[in-house]
């Protein structure tokens, strides 16, 4: 095991702060200056272009080779023969403009923070898990688990995907050309999921919150998930996104199907202080 | 005349509500537990691009997105009674100080949250600031 007595954390004082309560009390400065940045992150300009061969590198070389790159302000980033590989273009916390001339493994563009990206062929299972901000485009179909824990951005496939898309989503909007397979919003808790397409069964199943658009068919909705009223900012709201998404200009919005959480659920966050009021 | 006393009696509602919001127990369930069921606050409140302010309009741009993205996410909420924002970085509520006004609009308490969120997380103040020069690899 680490010793971290000694680490740099330590000298900082990281280890001595005093946890209590559920608030850090930490205020907003209003007077704060303008700044696009992350600490850490690359002054990137999306003029300075270049490209990247894929084909004799592994995951890890692809992905430390970007790296490079964005450090030297290249905003513009071309990937050529991804060739299916696993895992690439991840853990990027930084704008950038990043293209994938071909298909993706699984677990593409995960854990990404800023980024747009364009792949113009399909993708496995599991592509941005856990993006937190940005736009992601896939051109063709996309396999189970798409956008699994998404907190925040765009995420758009243009053909159909898997089972289980947005599972456990915590913000965001997926959407999708085609179909969608079961279980989709499986968990959701917030965000907004589109499908253009038919469903499959079990829509929302134990959703906590959030909002799923369905223009298609729905096989069947899931434990928990209702039907609710289209509203008129909705329908501006999804006119305007589904231009962002490249797809669907020309659909009718009253045919969308509005499901969100019944809510029943929202009672299993209580019952652990009640069950403690118990024991005591 | 009968139609102007309804909507006066209205806004009276609707301002009380909003004063109260983070404080407010509403059930009897809610009253056993001494928590709050779920938020106080529509977290799925699409938002009105018609609100949107200068600075998110220049950082959408700076970003190369079409909207505001991520931000779509972000409420104004409450914490211990306050007017704070859910940062999921840091992973707690920032409070709003006193010193400034919020508007009883949700749409416009939203915007405002979005700017003060940004502004918050891209500072050198951020607390994730010193734990990155700590744990940082490489």
């Amino acid at each position: 095991m680490a010793n971290i007595k000694d680490s740099k954390a330590t000298s900082m004082g990281l280890h001595q702060e005093a946890l209590k309560g559920r608030t850090q009390q930490v205020f907003f400065n209003p007077e704060e200056s303008e700044n696009f940045y992350y600490y850490g992150a690359y002054d990137v300009d999306f003029n300075q272009r270049t490209e990247i061969d894929a084909m004799d590198l592994s995951c890890r070389e692809l992905n430390e080779k970007m790296h490079s790159l964005m450090k030297e302000g290249y905003g513009t980033i071309v990937v050529k023969n991804p060739q299916g590989k696993h895992s690439l273009g991840v853990g990027i916390l930084n704008k950038l403009n990043l293209i994938f001339e071909g298909s993706l493994g699984y677990f593409g563009v995960g854990s990404i923070d800023g980024p747009v990206v364009r792949i113009t062929g399909r993708v496995g299972w599991s592509c941005a898990e856990n993006m937190m901000a940005g736009k992601v485009v896939i051109e063709k179909n996309a396999g189970s688990c798409f956008g699994a824990a998404i907190r925040g951005g765009d995420l758009i496939c243009k053909g159909s995907v898997g089972a289980r898309t947005g599972i456990d989503m915590k913000g965001g909007t997926i959407v999708i050309g085609g179909d969608a397979g079961a279980f989709t919003g499986f968990m959701m808790q917030r965000g907004r999921i589109i499908i253009l397409g038919d469903v499959g069964e079990n829509l929302g199943d134990s959703m906590y919150d959030g909002t799923i658009f369905v223009l298609g068919s729905i096989k069947s909705l899931g434990s928990d998930a209702i039907e609710a009223e289209l509203t008129d900012l909705d329908k501006k709201w999804l006119k305007r996104k589904l231009e962002v998404a490249e797809i669907g200009s020309n659909i009718d919005l009253s045919k969308i199907t509005k499901v969100v959480a019944g809510k029943k659920l929202w009672n299993y966050d209580a019952l652990e202080p009640t069950e403690r009021k118990g024991a005591i | 005349m009968v139609k102007k006393t309804k909507k006066t009696n209205k806004a009276k509602k609707t301002s009380k509500v909003t004063k109260k919001a983070g404080k407010s127990k509403e059930t009897a369930r809610e009253k056993m537990i001494g928590q709050h069921i779920g938020y106080r606050y529509d977290v799925n409140l699409v938002p009105d691009y018609k609100k949107i302010t200068p600075f998110l309009k220049k950082y959408i741009e700076h970003m190369g997105w079409d909207d505001l993205n991520w931000l779509e996410d972000v409420h104004m909420g409450y914490e211990e009674g306050r007017p704070a924002v859910f940062d999921r970085n840091a992973n707690g509520w920032v409070t709003i100080p006193k010193k400034i006004k919020l508007p009883n609009n949700q749409q416009d308490r939203d915007m405002i949250a979005r700017e003060l969120l940004v502004k918050f997380q891209m500072s050198p103040n951020h607390p994730l600031v010193d734990l990155k020069k700590a744990y940082k690899k490489g």
